[in-house]
């Protein structure tokens, strides 16, 4: 099933009439790293959540390729900042992701030790997964992600509190993953990362997408004023939170 | 005062001489409640988890309901496995009654309900945190019953020790459905109680040091084990 165009149109989110989305379009094509931008509170987070199935929202449609409907039953998988780790080893951990599928408990981990070694965490294979550090488990869970072969892979904020070479680490397995052929929505902070990593940007604010263009064009020219203030750090409170 | 001394020092030289009539007593507790917590563990355990990742209408009147036959009077257990297996009930026809079977299944029914109680609150905790992303990998509802227990191996360690408690400190049902036979359903409550109302304290007392010492070594047994598990897995 072709899940590419995703068009998103007039989504909206409002747990007992608060407006987390208010009104989001956007249309991603079937390529490159599209990262998402925008104050705390602006509902990235929960964005991603309805994009993959676990926020239902209030109203709006997410069509995928043309078909109309509910998140894909595959190909869709997302990573979140604080991954689950259960207490077991890190193969254990990585062929977790495979369990679903009608694989032999052999071959389930001869996948999964293959894809430590090209995220180069082998070494590590047999300690146990929560004593990794938070880079090393934030690795293990792009792994594990990586390994079901999803169309879109959606990322939130994946290297919050990591140092630069951990994020470099982190970086350098979103670009693999990406040149695999997924698709990739990634929500950071980190502006610098943005410029390193994205082909396009989504702006967001108070529930809303205010821009949604190129890196180079966002950084040189942001259309809105919100941008504008956020990249140069100034956003005031006033403009964050409309209601307050 | 001295007749306790004599008694202590009887009971202890009982112990000693590794008494024949006590140790046959003390393996067939063992065998007895080490089958009912087998049996508890393979039904109680998946049926907490089920009861923690299900959405199904009367879950809560389920989780209420066995929460509250954790405290079921084992006298109860009892009789309800008498009539079962009395040779008017249900499954008379197998004979069981009075045989070490029966107080097997009586002392697995004690159990199950509070080794369930005790799986479905640990397994719930975590399902709560892991919920999302089993969801997200397409994990079936059994898949993520497995892996919590899985995840939870070392905690859920309290309630296989909980059902071991509860079933060798037990005597209600052990006696109704065992019969207290001399060299065929006697264990060490059933005997504690006979001996003491017959004057024999020293046997009594015996079988009670035995009783206390093997509870707390199982217990020290799972303290060890969770803090080495703690260790190792975090
Ligand atoms: N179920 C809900 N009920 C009420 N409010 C909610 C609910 N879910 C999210 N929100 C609110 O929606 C707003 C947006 O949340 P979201 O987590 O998407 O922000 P974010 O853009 O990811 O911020 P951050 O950069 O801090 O991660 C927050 O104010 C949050 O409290
Ligand atoms: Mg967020």
């Amino acid at each position: 099933m072709a899940i590419f165009p995703l068009r998103i149109r007039d989504l909206r989110y409002q747990p007992n009439g608060r407006e987390v989305l208010a009104g989001i379009d956007l249309e991603l094509g079937d390529e490159g790293i599209t990262l998402v931008l925008g104050p705390n509170g602006a509902g990235k987070s929960v964005l991603l959540r309805t994009i993959c199935g676990l926020v239902q929202p209030s109203s709006g449609s997410i069509v995928w390729g043309e078909e109309q409907g509910a998140c894909p039953a595959q190909g869709v998988m997302m990573v979140f900042q604080r991954p689950m780790m259960l207490r077991a080893s890190v193969l254990h951990n990585v062929a977790l992701g495979l369990k679903p599928l009608a694989l032999s408990r052999r071959e389930r981990e001869a996948r999964a030790m293959a894809m430590l070694e090209r995220i180069g965490l082998a070494d590590r294979a047999a300690d146990s997964a929560r004593q990794l550090s938070g880079g090393e488990q934030q690795r293990l869970a792009l792994a594990r992600a990586w390994l079901t072969k999803p169309r879109l892979l959606l990322l939130d904020e994946p290297t919050a509190s990591l140092d630069p070479s951990a994020t470099a680490a982190v970086e350098l397995i979103i670009r693999e993953i990406r040149t695999d052929g997924t698709r990739i929505l990634m929500v950071t902070h980190n502006l610098g990362q943005a410029t390193r990593l994205g082909d396009d940007i989504v702006f967001m604010s108070a529930g809303r997408v205010c821009e949604h263009t190129a890196v180079r064009a966002f950084f040189a020219r942001p259309h809105s004023e919100e941008a504008r203030l956020f990249i140069q750090g100034e956003l005031p409170w006033r403009m964050r939170f409309p209601g307050a | 005062m001295s007749s306790l001394t004599t008694t202590v020092s009887d009971a202890l030289s009982l112990l000693a001489t590794f008494d024949h009539a006590v140790a046959e007593i003390v393996a067939l507790s063992l065998q007895v409640s080490g089958g009912a917590v087998a049996l508890g563990t393979l039904i109680g355990l998946p049926l907490g988890a089920c009861i923690a990742v299900g959405r199904f209408p009367g879950k809560n009147v389920l989780s209420v309901l066995i929460n509250g036959m954790m405290g079921l009077p084992s006298v109860v257990v009892g009789v309800v496995v008498y009539l079962l297996l009395s040779r008017s009930g249900p499954f008379g026809g197998f004979g069981l009654l009075y045989t070490p079977l029966a107080m097997i299944v009586a002392q697995t029914l004690l159990v199950v309900p509070l080794m369930a109680a005790i799986t479905r609150q640990v397994v719930e905790d975590v399902w709560q945190r892991y919920a999302e992303e089993l969801q997200l990998m397409r994990f079936s509802w059994w898949d993520s019953v497995t892996t919590l227990l899985y995840d939870c191996r070392h905690s859920l360690l309290v309630a296989v020790l909980a059902g071991l408690g509860r079933a060798m400190s037990e005597v209600g049902a052990v006696m109704i459905v065992g019969g207290n036979i001399d060299r065929a359903t006697r264990v060490m409550t059933t005997a504690i109680a006979l001996e003491t109302s017959k004057g024999d304290l020293a046997l009594a007392i015996a079988l009670g040091m035995v009783l206390i010492v093997i509870i707390l070594a199982l217990n020290a047994l799972a303290f060890a084990l969770r803090h080495w598990a703690m260790r190792r897995y975090g």
